[in-house]
C-alpha cells in the first residue's frame, strides 16, 4: 500500500484521445484498479489543459490532500509546464506532477480502440507506479552573460546583432567571409519590391560596423564552444588578413596596383574576377582588404610585393608576417544565422551547366543584374556583348526532384519571376519560365506574378528534360534547345533560346554537419539545424541558449530570415533582462563513491557536460550542462550515475506497471521519449 | 576475374566484331568469360511487348542456368543492351512479385528448372570494365594510345536506365566510357544526344521514323567532328552503321561516321591487330579513322585568355584532375 495520495487525470483532448481510447474506462479502470498505488482519485475531462481542467486538479490537492498528480493527456513536451504550474498553484512542488503521453504514443498510433485503451491503462500505471518515487525538485538558477554571440554576418545575422545591440547588449559577430553582407550583398533587386538590396543592406551593415555595442570579427571562424547557456567560452579564429587594420584606411590601391587576377567564386560566384588582395566589393564592412595566399604571387612564388610597394600609409599597412590570432570570448547566448550554399547545378549533367556557355545559375545571374557586377548590370551571354534575345529560366533545379533533394527550396519561383522581369526590363527578350507548380505565398508575390504575366513572360508547366545543343529542327542551329512536356497541353516542346538561367535550389551548409556538432544542435536528414518546435518555437534549439535564425534552419527568403533574426534577438533580449535563468533540475550526477574511473561515460555525453578528474580519478558532472538525456546514466556499469527524474527506482517501477497488464500488439511506443 | 557470361544472339551473327573484340580484350584484362550452357534469347523486345508471361519465363530460363553455373557470386555479364535490361528486370520483378515468381517457376518446371529471384547479379560488360577492372588497369595495358582520334561516346538509352537497380552511370548524362576513351588517349567530343534513343526495332515498323532518330545522333556526331561513334550495344551499332545509307538518301546528307563497339578501340588501343578485333565487319568502313590512330600525342590546348569582356565559364571537377 503506497502511502502518497495519487490523482489520475486523463483527458478527452476533444476527440484527439476519445477518438480511439475509451477515456472513461481508462479513467475508472486506474480508480479502480491502482488504489493499491495511492490513487485516491481518478478522473476524466474534456480538455484537462483548459483553466477549468487545472482548477480541477488545483481543487482536489487541496481538498484531497494530493500528494502526487499523473496528468494522461498529449506528450510532456506540450503541457508538462502547463500541469506542474497549476500544481504548483495548489502548493505542491511540481516535479512531484508526472506526465503521461497517451495522445502522441497512443491514441494517434493506433486504430483499434481496444488495444489502444488497454496500452494507455498500462502506461498509466507505469506512471502511477513512478510518480510515487518522485522527489520534490527545485530549479537550477544560472546567471546569464549579458553578452551575444551571432555567428554568421548575413540580413538575418545583421537583424539579430542590431536588435539586441540597440537594446545596449554587447554583441559579438563572427563572420567566415572578408565583408558582412551574406548573400543578400550579391543580388540587384529583391522581390516583389524590387528594391535595390544594397540600398536596403548596406545601412544596415554600416550601423554593424559602427555600432558601440557590436564587436565584429570577420575573416574569422569559431573553432570551439565550451560551458553552458548563460556562461559560454567561445574561441575564435581570426585568420590573417596580412592586413594591419589599425593602420589601413581602406583606399584600394593595393587592388588596384595588384597584379594577380583570380576568378572571384564566391561573391562574383564565378563570374567575375578580384584581385589576390581583395575586398569583396565596394561597400564591404569592414572596409579593409584580405589577401588570399593561394594565390598571391608573393605568397606562391617570393617576389612581387606590389601591394606593400604602393601602400600609401605610414606605417605600410600590408603586413606578411601577420598569423591567425586567437581569440576567446564569453557569452551567455548564441544565435547561429550561418545560412546556406547554392545547388551545385553541375550535379544535373542534362541541364548542361560548365558545359554549355550560356547555362547560368541564379547566383551567376544576380551578379550579371547587379550594376556593380561583372558586366555592370548588363544581360548579356558569356561572350560578354551578345544580348540575348530569348531566356529560359528553369525552375526547381535540385529541388522538390528525389534525385537531389525532395524539398521546395522556397524562394526560387519569385526569383525566377525576378529574372524574368529584369530581362524584359534590360533586354526586351522573350522570357521562358519552366515550372512545376507556382508558389507565390506571401505579402505582394502574387500580384508580382500577375505583373510579370502582364509583361509577356512566357510559362511551361513541366520539368525541363534536358538542354542541349544538338539542333534537330530548322531555327534551333546555334541555339541552346529546351526539351520539356508542358503538362498543360500533354505534348512535348523544344524551345530554341540564346540564354538559360537554371534557378538553383538552396542547400544547407557543406559543414553544417560539423558546425552544428560543434554548438550541441542537432540537423536534419537534409542537413538544416532542427528547431526546437516547428511552430511554437522555431528559433529556439534543443540546446538551451543557442538558438538558429535565417536559412540555416531551412530555405527562407529575406523577409523571413529578417523575422527570425529579430525572432532570435528577442528571444536572447528576454533571457538577459531576466538576468538569470531556471534550469530544469533534471540531471544527473556521479556518486563518487561508486565511479571506478573507467570513463566509458565520458565520450558518450552530447553536451560535453562530462568532466574527469585526472588526480582523483573520478567524473563529475556539470549540472548546468548536463540536459538529463540519460545516455550516462545508462551506460555506466558500475550504477555510479543516477538522474534525478530518472533514478532506478523510478524507472523500475514505471516497468512494473507497464507491464502489469498484457497488452495484445506488444509494448512498443510506449515508453516515455526520453527513455526510448 | 571470373563471371559468367550471356552472349546473346546478336553476337554470334551481327555483332560478330563486338564478340571478337570482347573476347581479345577480356583475355588481355584477365576476365575469365563462362558461358552460359545451352541460353535462349533473351525475347528482346517483341515478346515483350506480346505475352509477359512466356517472355518472363524465356528470360527466366536464361537465369536459371546462369544461377547453376554460379561463377563468382553468380555475377552474369551481358555485352547487349536488350538482353542486360531483360535479364535485370525479369529477376527485379520476380523478386517483387512472388506471384510471377511462382508462374514462371511452374514454366520452368517442365525444363527442370528452377530460379529463385535475386541470386543471380545481372552487369552489362561496360560496368565490369569500368568499375571491376577500373582506369588504372586498364591504363597500364595501353600500348598503342588512340591519340587525335576524336570519338562520340554512344551509350544509347537502356544501359544507363535500367529502373530496376542503382544504375552505375548517371542516368542522363553518363560519363564512364567518355573517361575509358579518355584513358585509351582518344579525343572524346561532347555528344549531347549520348543517352538519347537509337529508334531501336522502330526501323521495322516505321522506317522514316526510326531513320529520322538515327538522323539527329549522326548529326550531333557530326556537328561536334567526331571520327568515329563508340557504342555498347549491337542495336544501337546496327542501326547507325547499317541505316546510314538510307539516312543519306532520304534526308540527302552525307554522313560517313565509322560505328565502332567499345572493345574494339580498346583492343587497338592495347596493340591488338584490328582484324582480331573484328574490323571490317562494319557497314560504313573505319580505314580512315584507323589511319589517323598512332600519331604522336596531341599538344595540349594552352589556356585562351579570356576575351575583354568576356565572362569567365564555371569550372568543371574533370578538368582539375586532367
Amino acid at each position: 500500500m503506497s502511502k502518497e495520495k495519487i490523482g489520475v487525470y486523463v483527458c478527452h483532448c476533444g476527440t484527439n484521445i476519445s477518438g480511439t481510447v475509451d477515456v472513461e474506462e481508462v479513467s475508472k479502470w486506474a480508480g479502480e484498479n491502482l488504489e493499491k498505488d495511492g490513487v485516491v482519485v481518478s478522473r476524466d475531462y474534456k480538455f484537462m489543459c483548459s483553466s477549468l481542467g487545472q482548477e480541477l486538479i488545483e481543487a482536489d490537492i487541496k481538498e484531497q490532500g494530493l500528494t502526487r498528480v499523473v496528468v494522461a493527456a498529449c506528450s510532456p513536451h506540450l503541457h508538462e509546464q502547463t500541469f506542474r504550474t497549476a500544481v504548483k498553484r495548489a502548493d505542491l512542488n511540481p516535479y512531484l506532477c508526472e506526465m503521461v503521453s497517451i495522445r502522441e504514443q497512443v491514441s494517434w498510433v493506433h486504430t483499434d480502440k481496444k488495444i489502444a485503451t488497454e496500452k494507455s491503462k498500462s502506461v498509466i500505471a507505469g506512471g502511477v507506479k513512478r510518480v510515487a518515487f518522485h522527489e520534490e525538485l527545485e530549479p537550477l538558477q544560472v546567471p546569464i552573460n549579458e553578452a551575444t554571440l551571432v555567428v554568421g554576418g548575413g540580413i538575418a545575422g545583421i537583424q539579430a546583432a542590431l536588435e539586441i545591440a540597440d537594446s545596449g547588449f554587447p554583441v559579438y559577430m563572427v563572420e567566415r567571409e572578408p565583408s558582412i553582407g551574406g548573400h543578400m550583398a550579391k543580388f540587384d533587386k529583391t522581390f516583389p519590391t524590387l528594391d535595390c538590396a544594397a540600398c536596403i543592406l548596406t545601412p544596415k551593415m554600416v550601423s554593424v560596423g559602427d555600432h558601440p555595442h557590436i564587436n565584429m570579427y570577420t575573416y574569422s571562424e569559431v573553432e570551439k564552444v565550451d560551458g553552458y547557456v548563460g556562461n559560454f567560452t567561445v574561441t575564435i579564429r581570426k585568420k590573417a588578413r596580412y592586413v594591419d587594420t589599425d593602420v589601413c584606411t581602406g583606399c584600394g590601391i593595393c587592388e588596384e596596383k595588384c597584379p594577380q587576377k583570380v576568378i572571384d567564386d564566391i561573391f562574383e560566384a564565378g563570374l567575375g574576377y578580384r584581385k589576390a588582395v581583395y575586398r569583396p566589393f565596394p561597400q564591404a564592412v569592414p572596409k579593409y582588404p584580405v589577401i588570399d595566399t593561394d594565390n598571391c604571387i608573393y605568397f606562391q612564388r617570393g617576389k612581387c610585393k606590389a601591394c606593400q610597394i604602393f601602400c600609401p600609409t605610414e606605417p605600410n599597412s600590408i603586413d606578411f608576417e601577420q598569423q591567425d590570432e586567437i581569440i576567446e570570448i564569453t557569452v551567455g547566448n548564441i544565435i547561429l544565422a550561418t545560412g546556406y550554399d547554392l545547388f551545385d547545378a553541375r550535379r544535373v549533367p542534362q541541364y548542361g551547366y560548365g558545359r554549355l556557355a550560356n547555362v547560368f545559375t541564379s547566383l551567376e545571374f544576380e551578379r550579371m543584374c547587379n550594376a556593380a557586377g561583372p558586366t555592370n548590370g548588363e544581360v548579356v551571354l558569356r561572350d560578354g556583348v551578345t544580348t540575348p534575345e530569348a531566356v529560359a529560366i528553369v525552375h526547381c533545379v535540385g529541388s522538390r526532384d528525389r534525385n537531389y533533394n525532395n524539398y521546395c527550396s522556397v524562394i526560387c519561383c519569385m526569383q525566377s519571376l525576378k529574372f524574368a522581369h529584369l530581362v524584359k526590363e534590360r533586354t526586351g527578350a522573350e522570357v521562358y519560365n519552366f515550372y512545376i507548380d507556382m508558389r507565390t505565398p506571401f505579402k505582394d508575390y502574387d500580384e508580382f506574378y500577375q505583373k510579370v504575366l502582364e509583361e509577356g513572360a512566357h510559362f511551361i508547366r513541366g520539368r525541363v528534360a534536358e538542354i542541349t545543343d544538338a539542333a534537330r529542327m530548322p531555327g534551333e542551329e546555334g541555339k541552346l534547345i529546351i526539351q520539356a512536356e508542358d503538362t498543360l497541353i500533354g505534348k512535348q516542346r523544344r524551345i530554341p533560346v540564346d540564354m538559360v538561367v537554371l534557378s538553383a535550389g538552396l542547400e544547407s551548409r557543406a559543414d553544417a554537419k560539423e558546425v552544428a556538432h560543434k554548438f550541441g544542435i542537432s540537423c536534419s536528414t537534409d542537413e538544416w539545424f532542427i528547431e526546437k518546435h516547428p511552430k511554437l518555437d522555431p528559433v529556439a534549439t534543443m540546446t538551451e541558449g543557442v538558438f538558429i535564425a535565417g536559412a540555416c534552419q531551412g530555405p527562407k527568403d529575406i523577409p523571413a530570415s529578417v523575422a527570425q533574426g529579430a525572432a532570435a534577438a528577442a528571444r536572447v533580449l528576454s533571457r538577459i533582462q531576466s538576468k538569470e535563468l531556471a534550469l530544469e533540475p533534471v540531471r544527473a550526477s556521479v556518486i563518487e563513491e561508486k565511479c571506478s574511473g573507467c570513463r566509458i561515460c565520458n565520450n558518450l555525453c552530447p553536451f560535453n557536460a562530462i568532466i574527469f578528474h585526472e588526480d582523483r580519478m573520478v567524473t563529475e558532472i556539470n549540472p548546468a550542462l548536463c540536459q538529463g538525456c540519460g545516455t550516462c546514466v545508462a551506460a555506466c556499469p558500475s550504477e555510479a550515475i543516477t538522474g534525478t527524474q530518472f533514478s532506478n527506482e523510478q524507472i523500475l517501477a514505471q516497468l512494473e506497471g507497464l507491464l502489469m497488464l498484457d497488452v495484445e500488439g506488444g509494448l512498443v511506443s510506449m515508453l516515455e521519449p526520453e527513455m526510448a | 576475374m571470373k563471371y559468367g557470361y550471356y552472349p546473346g544472339c546478336s553476337m554470334e551473327r551481327n555483332a560478330i566484331a563486338y564478340h571478337h573484340s570482347t573476347m581479345a580484350v577480356a583475355g588481355a584484362l584477365d576476365i575469365e568469360l563462362q558461358e552460359v550452357e545451352d541460353w535462349n534469347c533473351c525475347g528482346a523486345t517483341e515478346y515483350f511487348s506480346l505475352e509477359l508471361l512466356p517472355a518472363y519465363a524465356l528470360v527466366g530460363r536464361n537465369l536459371a542456368l546462369a544461377a547453376n553455373q554460379s561463377v563468382n557470386g553468380n555475377q552474369l555479364i551481358a555485352p547487349c543492351s536488350a538482353c542486360f535490361l531483360n535479364l535485370a528486370k525479369t529477376d527485379h520483378y520476380m523478386s517483387t512479385s512472388p506471384d510471377l515468381a511462382d508462374q514462371v517457376n511452374e514454366a520452368l518446371a517442365a525444363g527442370g528448372l528452377h530460379y529463385d529471384p535475386g541470386s543471380v547479379k545481372v552487369r552489362h560488360l561496360l560496368d565490369i570494365v569500368v568499375n571491376d577492372v577500373g582506369f588504372p588497369a586498364i591504363a597500364e595495358k595501353v600500348t598503342k594510345p588512340l591519340y587525335n582520334l576524336r570519338v562520340a561516346p554512344y551509350y544509347g538509352c537502356l544501359i544507363v536506365r535500367p529502373g530496376t537497380q542503382k544504375s552505375f552511370d548517371d542516368p542522363e548524362y553518363p560519363t564512364t566510357m567518355d573517361t575509358l576513351m579518355q584513358t585509351l588517349g582518344a579525343e572524346v567530343v561532347d555528344f549531347p544526344l549520348k543517352a538519347h534513343c537509337c529508334g531501336g526495332h522502330m526501323t521495322q515498323i516505321s522506317e522514316n521514323v526510326a531513320l529520322e532518330m538515327i538522323r539527329r545522333l549522326l548529326k550531333n556526331a557530326a556537328d561536334y567532328e567526331a571520327d568515329v561513334i563508340v557504342t555498347l550495344c549491337p542495336m544501337c551499332q546496327l542501326n547507325l552503321d547499317a541505316y546510314q545509307d538510307s539516312v543519306n538518301k532520304l534526308f540527302g546528307t552525307n554522313f560517313n561516321i565509322p560505328i565502332l563497339y567499345f572493345t574494339q578501340l580498346m583492343g587497338l588501343a592495347f596493340g591488338m591487330r584490328a582484324v582480331e578485333l573484328g574490323f571490317g565487319k562494319e557497314f560504313v568502313s573505319a580505314t580512315l579513322a584507323l589511319t589517323k590512330i598512332g600519331a604522336e600525342p596531341p599538344p595540349k590546348p594552352k589556356k585562351k585568355r579570356p576575351a575583354k569582356g568576356e565572362l569567365p565559364m564555371p569550372a568543371m571537377p574533370e578538368e582539375d584532375n586532367q
